[in-house]
């Protein structure tokens, strides 16, 4: 279902795949039984495509993986975060368009 | 040029779709971020007919639609950004560019209303939120608040009590507009506490880019209260999505569209469906048979001007 350009992000690889990166790197924090979550998949699909090479694009499950959910004080899926030297440096709350996510990460690539 | 466009793929959208399919009208169906509509945020839907055990709301959506897509039905993801009418062409701009039709079928539904208070969109994702099936999850031993006194706040109350500790539910009246089941069923729920006549001044803390509390005031004593809570789930209603048609079509003082003759709105071959057009009866059944409705007012249209 999802491209393999779309990594998973867990508790136990978040520091090494998500903190540590040399490029920015957006996380989706999704979970199996949120119908807008699922329908946001397609979008960071394609946002993988897009930025491919040049933003690393994964998914989070809330679910399995509740360590790094807590820790960014997530209350709400979907959740868009993207994270850059070791930050979250930005989010995109609930659903949005491509256009909403572009905008974020291409403010932050810059 | 096509026969029949479709703003929106909740069950009045896919409805529509699937009689002017079987009409063999090849309908387009355009659908927005919220794909699926309001069911796609429910859980176990037990009054939609013929699912004697009831179904999962996102299933209903996900029949509906592979049945359309059976007869035909293309449903393509975009935006609109605009609707003109000129002569009997009516043109629906999209972010993929414009599309030409003879007849639109409107089915954008309508979206949940917020508080309006200035903490509030702050707060969103960090314990504000107004789908309980999404984020109910998070607040798994933790007080929460509901905020209404209609179907879709008692049903939230009632899912929510799964997770939370306790659920106060915050409506302004004395009395709630609930049906009677759905009534009868928080009532006798030992976690879900109400507070009367209360209205909601502020959700804190922003500050702290979490939601720590609920601050309401009676509006028959005047008392302030601070309730401490970990989420406020808001339910007090909809607006309907017609800002696209504003001066084009004719709407209530509320903004929902005005129909005459089953589906017919104030602009020839325009017709609409769903919530985008209902204030009163607002369910799935009700949505799918307006959709119906559209769907067969939009094939006459089409078989006079053919004429």
């Amino acid at each position: 279902m999802a491209s393999d350009k779309v990594a998973t992000f867990t508790d136990s690889n978040f520091d090494a795949d998500v903190l540590k990166a040399t490029t920015p790197v957006l996380v989706d924090f999704w979970a199996e039984w949120c119908g807008p979550c699922r329908a946001l998949g397609p979008t960071i699909d394609a946002i993988a495509t897009d930025y491919a090479g040049k933003v690393r694009v994964g998914k989070l499950n809330v679910d399995e993986n509740q360590n790094v959910t807590v820790q960014y004080q997530v209350r709400g899926i979907p959740a868009v975060m993207l994270f850059k030297g070791g930050k979250m440096v930005d989010q995109v709350v609930g659903l949005a368009d491509k256009a909403a996510f572009k905008q974020m990460i291409d403010k932050h690539l810059a | 040029m096509r026969n029949v466009v479709i703003i929106g793929s909740g069950p009045a959208g896919l409805t529509a779709a699937l009689y002017t399919a079987r009409a063999n009208l090849s309908p387009l169906v355009i659908e927005g971020l919220d794909a699926g509509g309001q069911l796609m945020l429910t859980t176990e839907v037990d009054n939609f007919p013929g699912f004697r055990d009831g179904i999962m709301g996102p299933d209903l959506m996900a029949n509906m639609r592979a049945q359309a897509e059976r007869f035909g039905a293309e449903i393509k993801q975009g935006r609109v950004s605009a609707v003109t009418v000129t002569g009997s062409t009516i043109t629906v701009t999209t972010d993929q560019g414009p599309i030409e039709t003879t007849s639109l079928i409107i089915a954008t539904g309508a979206t949940a209303k917020l508080l309006g208070l200035p903490n509030e969109r702050a707060l969103m994702g960090h314990g504000v939120s107004t789908c309980a099936t999404c984020d109910g999850f998070f607040f798994r031993g933790k007080p929460i608040a509901v905020v209404g006194g209609g179907d879709s706040a008692l049903e939230e109350a009632n899912f929510l009590t799964r997770f939370a500790s306790k659920v106060t539910l915050i409506h302004r009246r004395d009395t709630l507009r609930a049906s009677k089941i759905m009534q009868d069923k928080a009532f006798k729920n030992p976690k879900i506490e109400f507070e009367w006549d209360s209205e909601v001044l502020d959700v804190k803390d922003a500050a702290q880019g979490v939601v720590s509390a609920i601050v309401t005031r009676n509006l028959k004593t005047g008392v302030t209260k601070e309730i401490p809570v970990d989420g406020v789930f808001v339910a007090i209603g909809h607006t309907p999505n017609t800002s696209l048609f504003t001066g084009l079509l004719e709407t209530d003082a509320n903004g929902y569209l005005l129909t005459k003759d089953g589906s017919k709105t104030s602009v020839p071959g325009v017709f609409a469906c769903g919530d985008v057009q209902d204030h009163i009866y607002r369910q799935a059944i009700t949505a799918a048979g307006s959709g119906c409705m559209a769907a067969l007012d939009a094939e006459r249209y089409l078989e006079h001007l053919g004429q």
